[in-house]
């Protein structure tokens, strides 16, 4: 009896242990994850911070110091380029290491494999996608340049340096949370995350429901509702500047062909506001006659924030800026000489080709009139507590067949991606764009920005420069294949050579412009050129709003200054409201109204077209152009193969401001003809009613800080670790593009000079550790709109009052 | 006696040893000093309720407690206090079955 209650009392004691360190759905193993000695409670940091410290790393050549500002922005000084990076990946991890994992992941496909079945769907796209084919590819083409490959590895090496010291009580917050550890980094990680860009911000496409709509509507109808120029635009090269090339001679298209498909689907929705600004005013235009430069990348912000502030200081280098973490060298920033920034160009570099196998086995596809070889790649998908997953894709000449038939394709994938075709994505090819950062970090001059660019394929990126010398310029810069106009708004004939990319635009043909007479340069992610510009990027970019308003300020801008600069980035004034409130006024009836719909009407013709945090008018207006949107499109796009994907914002406002009498107002599902007038009464008096339901009466209540929502969530989406929902102004169409969870994810501006000086702003931290004092120290200054004074220091000896801790490291 | 014996080996080994560590402190000391099921569990309990509340609160206020708040509201606990507690409640369930272990196990032994 003794012995059975001794038996009990013990296995019972050791059932809860085990217990205790096991995961059970989401919980995390509770006895590791709350006992003080492996659990959270060691990610809790010490506000008490050593001023000096050392550590020794024996891979080291010589001694790096790091100097940490007030907001733990590092500035690492080293004697040698391999230190430099070599420190550069060992404190990027010290901050940032599950984010690196977790993206790693992501991008390679490997996320089933700590998180479970739930994320097989997405591990099993980018697999099939060919996101591995295309990293290896670039592994291969970086490793070829001896400047990248020295930095790859020597940032890799730093990197497991910290990975190697990590006690599992070390581990950041999320490893324990979703129980797993940190393993070796890989050089090909660096070329995950530059294809991890790739697929955010050219990885989507529509030509799925474009050739739906081409085969339901015919050209003619789809033309007039997708032209392949807005009808308002202000393209990033100015109108009237000069091509001094001889293009060359353009393919002729081919004997088109409409892909088979009707499956049912859903929209891959491109989500207004993922976009970005930048711009250079060159010296005749600012106070102290040099150059400024500004950038706000707009990208879905996140805890942690995305880019990682760094100054990288050698003796044959010293840059500060914002850097990715996973990748070595600063991405967007400034030296003594130069200054850049990127916005996203969106080139049509994503195609489908529709294939035509020869039998069900998929050995050989039908191409150049002959049968060809398919190739296959078996990709393996580890998955936690389960079997591992062998899915083989096949690969045409064009690229991997994504999806070959249906029941490849499972419930939940992207509706974007047809059945059946070939991809043929920029990301696929050998690519090296580290070497124009490792150039750019260096860069003197203008020559050497225009060298740097030669070396970067995809993303494609408008790329804005200002100099010390005075220079500005800007260039949307990728590798674009060489298309006939339109290749690539459809879904391509895979058996046919002439709907292949033909070649490439030289790279001294892409569209450029530097020092143009107007006195400065800018990019909002709308049309690259004019109708002139000899070449086909793309048929639609994003709505020109935001480049026109930054336009028209840096036309009537003179002695500006670095505030002026900050000012724009946050500005919320609404060009669309300009270009379309008046015409919609117009139309509005009042005296069919009732008195909410009255008071509505009088807040909205009093609102001065400013998106602020207390405007009621900017909620109507966001709300009445919604409706009116759908309205429009939601009876004629019904059709489930046709996505949603209505024609542009630009379109409709042609059709509102010049084609009133258009059928397209009619709402086809009823008896009445309505026109252009009933519409625009009918979604005025939806909107304001929608308003009312949601947030009373007319008034205070519907103030547009308090209707739109904008959160900064962290990227496992638990809300305690995210910003919460918080009051912005801005919209997706305002330079201050604050949307749902998108925005500025860093702003910039640079005043050039003898002395440079920077200033920026991120929206969170340089930690990733939610319990550190840096996880979102930085994230208040930047709701309020302001900048930083960023401390760019020009030697180790420099002494500033912002430094609160040195930390040296060398091999002994 | 045991109360402080388990505190002690708890404490020592808090910081740089596995966490489950602290069952075979409460184990082995039951085992050799224990008197009574009673006590021994609540010595288990007591000591390692109160260590790992002081190893937590060693970590938690120069942070000032931002993580501990940040975690609670991810177990959806109202503050931070409740976390600490349920620390120390479930380090001391495991030191205390683990002490009324070693000790029924000694009675077994015991003629």
């Amino acid at each position: 009896m003794k012995f059975i209650k001794a038996f009990l009392s013990i296995a019972f004691t050791l059932i809860l242990i085990w217990a205790l360190q096991r995961k059970f759905g989401p919980v995390p193993p509770l006895g590791n994850f709350l006992s003080p000695a492996d659990g959270f409670w060691q990610n809790a940091e010490s506000k008490n911070i050593l001023p000096t410290t050392h550590l020794m790393l024996p891979e080291l050549t010589g001694r790096v110091t790091i100097k940490y500002d007030e907001n733990r922005i590092p500035h690492i000084f080293a004697e040698n380029e391999h230190d430099l990076y070599y420190a550069q990946g060992y404190v990027t991890a010290t901050e940032r290491l599950w984010q690196m994992d977790i993206q790693t992941r992501q991008a390679a496909g490997r996320l089933a494999e700590v998180v479970g079945p739930m994320a097989l769907e997405t591990d099993r796209y980018h697999r099939r996608m060919g996101m591995v084919y295309g990293a290896e590819k670039t592994l291969k083409a970086m490793m070829q340049e001896p400047a990248v490959r020295q930095m790859i590895l020597a940032y890799t090496d730093g990197i497991n340096a910290y990975i190697h010291r990590l006690h599992p009580r070390q581990y950041p917050i999320e490893f324990k949370m979703l129980d797993y550890a940190p393993e070796e980094w890989k050089p090909i990680n660096c070329a995950f995350l530059l294809k991890l860009m790739s697929e955010t911000l050219a990885g989507g496409s529509n030509e799925f429901a474009m050739t739906n709509i081409l085969r339901r509507f015919g050209a003619k109808t789809t033309n007039d509702l997708f032209p392949d120029y807005p009808m308002h635009e202000d393209p990033i090269i100015p109108v009237g500047t000069k091509w001094d090339f001889k293009p060359l001679p353009i393919p002729h298209p081919s004997a088109s062909f409409l892909g088979q498909m009707n499956d049912s689907v859903k929209r891959a929705i491109k989500e207004e506001g993922i976009g970005s600004n930048n711009w250079a005013v060159s010296g005749s235009k600012t106070a102290n006659g040099y150059p400024i430069l500004a950038n706000d990348p707009h990208l879905d912000l996140t805890f942690p924030s995305i880019w990682y502030q760094i100054q990288l200081s050698a003796p044959s280098v010293n840059v500060y800026g914002v850097s990715l973490p996973g990748a070595p060298c600063v991405i967007l920033g400034f030296n003594n000489n130069i200054s850049w920034g990127i916005t996203n160009v969106d080139a049509d570099v994503l195609d489908w080709y529709q294939v035509k196998f020869k039998d069900n086995k998929k050995d050989e596809y039908w191409y150049n009139n002959q049968w060809n070889k398919t190739n296959r790649r078996v990709e393996v998908i580890n998955i936690r507590g389960q079997e591992p997953l062998y899915d083989t894709v096949i690969y045409t000449h064009h690229g991997p067949v994504v999806y070959e038939d249906k029941t490849k394709k499972a419930a939940g994938s992207h509706d974007f991606v047809p059945v059946g075709d070939a991809l043929r994505w920029i990301a696929h090819d050998e690519s090296d764009e580290l070497m124009t950062m490792y150039i750019l970090n260096r860069g003197k001059n203008y020559a050497d920005y225009r060298k740097a660019l030669t070396y970067f394929n995809a993303p494609a990126s408008n790329f804005v420069f200002a100099s010390k010398d005075n220079d500005i310029a800007i260039t949307p810069n990728g590798k674009y294949p060489l298309k006939y106009k339109d290749q690539g708004k459809y879904i391509l004939d895979g058996t046919d050579p002439a709907d292949d990319w033909h070649g490439w635009i030289p790279f001294d043909q892409n569209p450029t412009v530097k020092n143009p007479p107007r006195g400065f340069v800018s990019s909002a992610n709308q049309s690259s050129t004019d109708p002139t510009y000899p070449y086909y990027i793309n048929w639609s970019f994003a709505p020109y709003e935001r480049g026109k308003r930054i336009n028209d300020r840096l036309t009537a801008m003179q002695k500006a200054t670095v505030d002026s600069m900050r000012i724009l980035q946050t500005d919320t004034y609404s060009i669309r409201a300009q270009d379309i409130l008046p015409t919609m006024l117009k139309y509005v009836d009042a005296s069919k109204l009732n008195q909410d719909q009255l008071a509505a009407l009088n807040m909205i013709k009093t609102w001065d077209k400013d998106f602020t945090v207390n405007s009621t008018g900017a909620t109507i207006l966001g709300t009445w152009w919604a409706q009116l949107y759908k309205m429009i499109w939601s009876d004629d796009f019904a059709d489930k193969s046709l996505q949603n994907n209505y024609p542009s914002v630009d379109r409709t406002e042609q059709l509102l401001l010049k084609e009133p009498n258009s059928k397209w107002f009619d709402d086809i599902r009823t008896p009445a003809k309505e026109t252009c007038a009933d519409i625009v009464n009918q979604s005025f008096k939806a909107a304001v009613d929608d308003l009312s339901k949601k947030y009373g009466k007319p008034g205070k209540g519907w103030r547009w800080g308090l209707v739109k929502k904008m959160e900064i969530r962290h990227l496992t989406g638990q809300e305690a670790f995210s910003s919460g929902n918080f009051e912005s102004g801005g919209t997706g169409s305002t330079v201050n593009a604050l949307t749902g969870g998108h925005g500025p994810s860093w702003r910039m501006v640079v005043q050039m000079g003898p002395t440079v000086q920077g200033y920026g702003i991120l929206p969170g931290g340089e930690s990733g550790n939610p319990g550190s004092f840096f996880y979102d120290d930085m994230l208040k200054t930047w709701q309020k709109g302001e900048l930083k004074e960023l401390l760019f220091l020009q030697s180790t000896d420099e002494m500033s009052d912002r430094i609160k801790t040195t930390l040296t490291i060398g091999s002994k | 006696m045991l109360f402080l014996i388990i505190l002690i080996l708890s404490f020592a080994s808090g910081f740089f040893l596995p966490w489950w560590v602290v069952a075979i402190a409460a184990f082995s000391a039951a085992f050799f000093i224990g008197k009574t099921p009673g006590q021994a569990f609540w010595s288990g309990f007591l000591a390692v309720f109160i260590v790992w509340m002081v190893l937590a609160l060693f970590k938690s206020i120069p942070n000032d407690h931002i993580l501990a708040t940040r975690v609670a509201q991810l177990f959806q606990l109202p503050g931070w206090g409740y976390l600490l507690l349920i620390t120390g409640i479930i380090g001391g369930l495991v030191s205390g079955f683990a002490a009324l272990s070693g000790l029924l196990l000694k009675r077994a032994f015991e003629k």
